[in-house]
């Protein structure tokens, strides 16, 4: 992991997964996918190697949302949908902060759903973490705008009729520069990707599929299982072909203006017909084809999928207040106050 | 100018410019006033426009007008019956002719009124010829012809529909004229507004001057005029200022004494849009300003600000503050400074965006789940909104809290003259930072304030998590025990109510005892000072008390109301402040005076109220 260039202040001790540990006891549920999160990002917060008060983790409603607590650093609790709105006002207050937003599927894609798109559009500088386990856990199962078609929830006894967001499609839609997804029990990709979302200069998206053992048990399993891992999971890296399964002999073709799932030595296919991942690619169309990959007819790609290279709001923000310094007349209030059409009273 | 013959003298005047949407009527007024302040008048001003931007032309819909009171004594109010109502359309003459009073000098655009405009306005016969305006003082002025023929005349190189574009310039010199001021502040105007286009500005002075000059092609009868002595004002710099940018700048003010830097999230809605328009100007001051996907990402990024170390502001209108009222319960919660503006408009929901009313107090005050206690201020002239905004800020972040400002749509699009303050005088405000590498509680309190200490991420060695739950007190661990909840919900009341150790004492204008005390709150101040000045010109024992902190109350408050026979409530609204003091001071008998049509009181109105009070 190369060292992260930006001016956020660095840490001039070396930082362990201790220094993390709020202490706190954790009160998800025993076998939850957001321990292994937590996990992820105790791991990775040294790594990144920010003093450890440049941190700060905000979060909205929801089991994600309790996130903060559990993390020794800043953090703030907010109110249901609006993690992404307060993190905004944080980032753009105060740059040098490294902000992290710890969501979910409910949280940022219903009831936040504008301020989702809204700071991805803009792109300001944060990071993230969308726990998406395709249900609302804390108000005990009802279904939510990524539950799957047909789904029985409490509030869909005879199944869904509602057509379930792409969580990547959404991001790219709103114009990403960065959407990365990983499956829940895989911490070592997941810190990777944390570790790629913190490098990115803009809004960083990582969807975690995340299992919810009480509520959705294995709505993920068919994807992430041990058994289904390998044939369902295109793990992406940058710069290099997109091939997976069990013998890893399968890849991703591009033929004509659509994806197809190719067999290596089959009809004549070599590693040279693959597609190659380039996540630095500036036009989104290869990112949205792998995003909206599902199975039965593709894996689902993991990794990071897009990080593109954008101004940041809060960098645009800082320029321009620079640049009025360097050229405005009004550098205090009273230049202000007595600027423009004055009336002296002698 | 010296008096003339035929020169009648007034302590003050009520003049309106009204014509259709884009005849310029707002910048006609705006120059008359500043002509008005440049000759030393005090003046307030206040414009009136519908909420299309450009409604059919010569419909009453389509109405523009801008009033300017101005006088040589000191104005309190917008001002009601006109003194001289200028025209430019049949439609404007009548939306405008309930405002005039039978001495009121009324200059019409006689060229405007044809067959079809009238019949736009509903008018079945003129006006002008029928019998319906007798005995008002109309001066009539073919506007159009005399500008073409102007232009004729001079041969000059413009084409007759860009001049007649000035014919705002031309009864503007024709009412200064009749006024007896001068066209140079005006000319100065336009010399500087055209400098690219010298054309454009010399047509506009030479149609200003033709409207100056035409006062002598008046019948004698006609040859009347007025004049305004200066005011006697204060030694100092002026501005005319609206309350709107007042309010701005006091946010701007506040962040200099406080050494923060200002963060604004906010949605732009009507009558507070302004508010956000100017603080993105000045950026050179370090404003953060975030125009927000909605109104609760307006709140939201401000409390995340707020978090971060920012003086946090967010403004808004009574639909925008209904939206709010669960972000602000989170700032009530995390005990977060936080100011925020609400420019009230006739309500409920959307209601009269374009018009004034009070009525959003009740919400401002208990608007919100839970025991959620703020600091609930108002303003009450435009230019008090400078140190309104400017006290909210400062009462909010060093006590921990959030605070309401009310203000209104008259107080934020009327404006007044504004004593320009030096900023480097006013108090300075001292947030309540935690002190790095301490053993730092969330929740630990100055003793005597109850506020929290502020720790602002990056700081070493305070790292701390807060959020909408509910938070054992001191260690801010979350917790739902019985006796903590009662307790925190206590203190959080505990704090706002401390503030009234904070902030100035009531006053009472006028003896501190008597037979009647005409209570009132906000943007109504002028227009009840005057009536209760009047009341007392009349020998009544009448005062009155005009409250700005109304979250907490004064601690004198329950003192001055003792000291009273009867107590009258003024509010444009069904009655909220009087329902709060009822709630809050349950031992006096409250009177009410409401008014509920999105029109100022007047003080006709409110005198008869008083005097029926007075002889029960």
């Amino acid at each position: 992991m190369s060292p992260i260039i930006n001016s956020i202040e660095r840490s001039n001790v070396e930082l362990t997964k201790e220094d993390f540990v709020s202490g706190l006891p954790v009160k998800w549920c025993p076998g939850c996918g957001a321990h292994a999160i937590l996990t992820a990002v105790e791991n990775v917060f040294p790594k990144i190697g920010y003093k450890k008060e440049n941190f700060v983790i905000v979060s909205g409603i929801g089991c994600s949302s309790r996130f903060p607590y559990y993390v020794n650093t800043y953090g703030f609790h907010g109110i249901h949908g609006r993690a992404n709105a307060i993190a905004t006002g944080v980032k753009v207050a105060n740059p040098k902060l490294s902000v992290w937003i710890a969501t979910g599927d409910g949280d940022s894609m219903a009831i936040g759903g504008n301020h989702f798109i809204h700071i991805i559009r803009r792109n300001v500088d944060v990071n993230i973490l969308l726990f998406n386990n395709m249900i609302y856990g804390l108000t005990k199962g009802q279904y939510s705008p990524t539950t799957p078609m047909g789904a029985i929830t409490k509030t869909s006894p005879y199944g869904t009729i509602e057509h379930p967001f792409n969580t990547g499609e959404l991001v790219l839609g709103a114009q990403g520069t960065f959407f990365a997804r990983v499956p829940d029990n895989n911490v070592k990709l997941m810190t990777e990707v944390m570790f790629e979302a913190a490098k990115h200069d803009g809004t960083s998206v990582i969807e975690i599929l995340q299992n919810c053992i009480i509520f959705n048990d294995k709505v993920h399993a068919h994807v992430t299982s041990k058994e289904a891992k390998d044939e369902n999971q295109l793990i992406l890296k940058n710069g290099e072909p997109m091939i997976f399964g069990a013998k890893k002999n399968k890849g991703i073709r591009l033929k004509g203006t659509r994806l197809e799932v190719v067999t290596i030595g089959e009809n004549g296919i070599t590693e040279d017909d693959i597609l190659v991942h380039d996540q630095y690619q500036q036009d989104p169309g290869i990112h949205l084809m792998l995003a909206k990959m599902a199975p039965p007819h593709f894996p689902v790609a993991m990794g990071v999928i897009r990080s593109a290279m954008y101004p940041t709001y809060d960098d645009l923000v800082e320029m321009q207040i620079e640049q009025a310094k360097k050229t405005s007349k009004i550098r205090t209030v009273n230049d202000l106050l007595n600027s423009g059409e004055v009336f002296e009273v002698k | 100018m010296s008096k003339q013959k035929n020169t009648i003298e007034l302590d003050s005047a009520v003049v309106k410019f009204v014509g259709d949407s884009g005849d310029g009527m707002q910048l006609t007024g705006t120059l008359f006033a500043d002509t008005c302040a440049y000759d030393g008048n005090d003046l307030t001003t206040f414009p009136d426009y519908p909420a299309e931007i450009r409604p059919p032309a010569n419909t009453i819909a389509g109405v523009s007008g801008f009033q300017v009171y101005f006088g040589s004594k000191k104005i309190l109010s917008f001002g009601e019956k006109l003194d001289v109502l200028v025209c430019l359309n049949p439609a404007s003459l009548k939306a405008n002719l309930k405002w005039t009073k039978k001495d009121t000098v009324i200059i019409v655009d006689s060229d405007e009124f044809n067959e079809q405009t009238l019949e736009k306005c509903g008018y079945s016969t003129n006006p002008l010829t029928d019998e319906s305006l007798k005995g008002r003082k109309i001066i009539q002025v073919p506007v159009t012809t005399l500008i073409k023929n102007k232009i004729a005349e001079l041969n000059l190189n413009v084409d007759n529909k860009t001049a007649l574009r000035s014919r705002n310039m031309l009864v503007l010199g024709l009412t200064l004229r009749l006024f007896n001021k001068k066209t140079n502040y005006v000319e100065n105007y336009l010399s500087e507004k055209f400098a690219s286009k010298q054309i454009i500005a010399d047509v506009n002075k030479i149609i200003l001057n033709l409207g100056y000059e035409y006062y002598n092609q008046l019948p004698e009868t006609q040859k009347f005029s007025f004049f305004v002595p200066p005011a006697k004002l204060e030694k100092g710099k002026y501005k005319n200022v609206n309350g709107n940018t007042a309010t701005a700048w006091g946010l701007l003010a506040a962040a200099e004494r406080a050494h923060l830097n200002l963060f604004l999230g906010s949605y732009p809605i009507t009558p507070a849009t302004e508010i956000l328009v100017e603080l993105a100007k000045h950026k050179s001051l370090g404003a953060r300003v975030f125009q927000a996907e909605d109104e609760i990402a307006g709140i939201c990024s401000a409390i995340g600000a707020s978090f971060a170390g920012a003086l946090a502001a967010t403004t808004t209108s009574g639909p925008g503050l209904s939206l709010k009222s669960e972000a602000m319960g989170l700032a009530v919660m995390t005990e977060l400074p936080l100011v925020i503006v609400n420019v009230q408009r006739g309500g409920p929901s959307t209601g009269l965006p374009t018009k004034s009313e009070q009525a959003d107090l009740l919400q401002a005050l208990w608007g919100r789940n839970g025991e959620a206690p703020m600091i609930v201020m108002a303003a009450d002239s435009p230019a008090d909104c400078f140190y309104s905004a400017f006290w909210a800020a400062k009462l909010s972040v060093e006590h921990m809290t959030p605070c309401v400002l009310l203000t209104d749509g008259s107080l934020g699009n009327g404006s007044e003259l504004f004593k320009i303050p030096d900023v480097n005088t006013m108090p300075e405000i001292k947030p309540p930072f935690a002190k790095p590498n301490t053993d730092y509680k969330p929740y630990a309190r100055n003793p005597e304030t109850l506020a929290r200490y502020w720790a602002i991420p990056g700081t070493e060695g305070l790292r701390h998590r807060i959020g909408g739950l509910e938070k054992e007190n001191i260690t801010g661990i979350v917790t739902t025990d019985p006796d903590n909840h009662e307790l925190m919900v206590k203190l959080r009341a505990e704090k706002v109510q401390r503030i009234a150790n904070y902030i100035p004492e009531q006053d009472v204008f006028g003896e501190p005892e008597g037979d009647l005390l005409v209570v009132s709150w906000g943007g109504t101040k002028g227009v009840i000072r005057e009536s209760v000045i009047e009341m007392q010109k009349e020998g009544r024992k009448v005062s009155h008390a005009h409250f700005k902190y109304i979250m907490p109350l004064p601690k004198n408050t329950e003192q001055i109301f003792s000291k009273f026979k009867k107590i009258i409530v003024c509010e444009l609204n069904n009655g909220q402040f009087v329902v709060y003091l009822r709630a809050v001071l349950p031992q006096f008998k409250y009177y009410q005076a409401n008014k509920i049509q999105s029109l100022p009181f007047f003080m006709d109105e409110l005198k008869e109220k008083y005097y029926k009070l007075l002889e029960e």
